[in-house]
């Protein structure tokens, strides 16, 4: 599956810069492994140690926050569009 | 209050009072946990807000917490997508200090992740509250200037 990722003001300079990328997966978890491969710089920003989908990040795909769907293992289809943005928090 | 010789950063944050008692009432009406929102508004070419402020979202507070707050994922999304159809940004976060002052926390300024936003304060600790307004970048606040214009 073809889908694009958009990427939030922190995490562009990862991808040279780029506010939109082009990705292939099956599953969000398979998108986000790929982009990592090709922008490393994007390690540990995406996904934990653990494997699983970062703390302080939002993930949508077309607006629906993955959390609420499946996490990683969200199916994506071709010309959907994954959203990632940092969580808005504080104290 | 800020004295002549404060040097404030760009840019002065423009609201209405129409907007300015919507962004205190949800603080108020949030206690006893912290309340928190989102305003967008029309950004430069350089990707840095002008300060007018075209909409508020009062959101949930996803920690229902007196200490934190994260705005709920679901909101975030919504606010993000209704400034986008009007071609404009989210510009800034407001959340409310129950007990202390309207200045960003130790927690406030590590978690934040947006360095083109603004940063508002309110604190209720006081019988009036107080609305203040910072950015906060590479770890460092700066504050800005607020103007309420009359409604």
């Amino acid at each position: 599956m073809s889908v694009e990722v958009r990427l939030p003001t922190l995490l562009r300079p990862h991808a040279g810069g780029a506010a939109s990328v082009t990705a292939e997966g099956a599953t969000v978890g398979d998108v986000f492994h790929g982009l990592i491969d090709r922008y490393p710089g994007l390690a540990g920003n995406l996904v934990d140690d653990a494997g699983q989908l970062h703390k302080f990040v939002n993930v949508y795909r077309n607006d629906d926050d993955i959390r609420y769907l499946d996490q990683l293992d969200t199916k994506v289809a071709d010309g959907d569009v994954i959203s990632v943005l940092p969580a808005v928090a504080g104290g | 209050m800020p004295g002549p010789d404060t040097e404030f950063t760009d840019p002065v944050l423009v609201l209405s009072g129409a907007q300015y008692r919507t962004i205190v009432a949800h603080c108020y009406d949030g206690l006893p946990d912290e309340a928190c929102g989102l305003l967008a508004g029309p950004v430069g070419a350089d990707g840095e807000p002008t300060g007018a402020v075209t909409a508020v979202y009062p959101c949930t507070n996803a920690d229902a917490s007196a200490r934190t707050y994260t705005v709920d994922s679901r909101d975030l999304i919504r606010a993000m997508r209704d400034a986008e159809s009007r071609q404009e940004d989210l510009v800034a976060v407001f959340h409310s200090h129950t007990h202390s002052d309207a200045y960003p926390s130790d927690t406030d300024v590590r978690q934040a992740m947006e360095p083109h936003w603004l940063y508002v304060l309110v604190s209720l600790r006081h019988a009036e509250p107080v609305l203040r307004t910072y950015r906060i970048r590479d770890g460092r606040v700066a504050e800005c200037e607020v103007v309420v214009a009359d409604s």
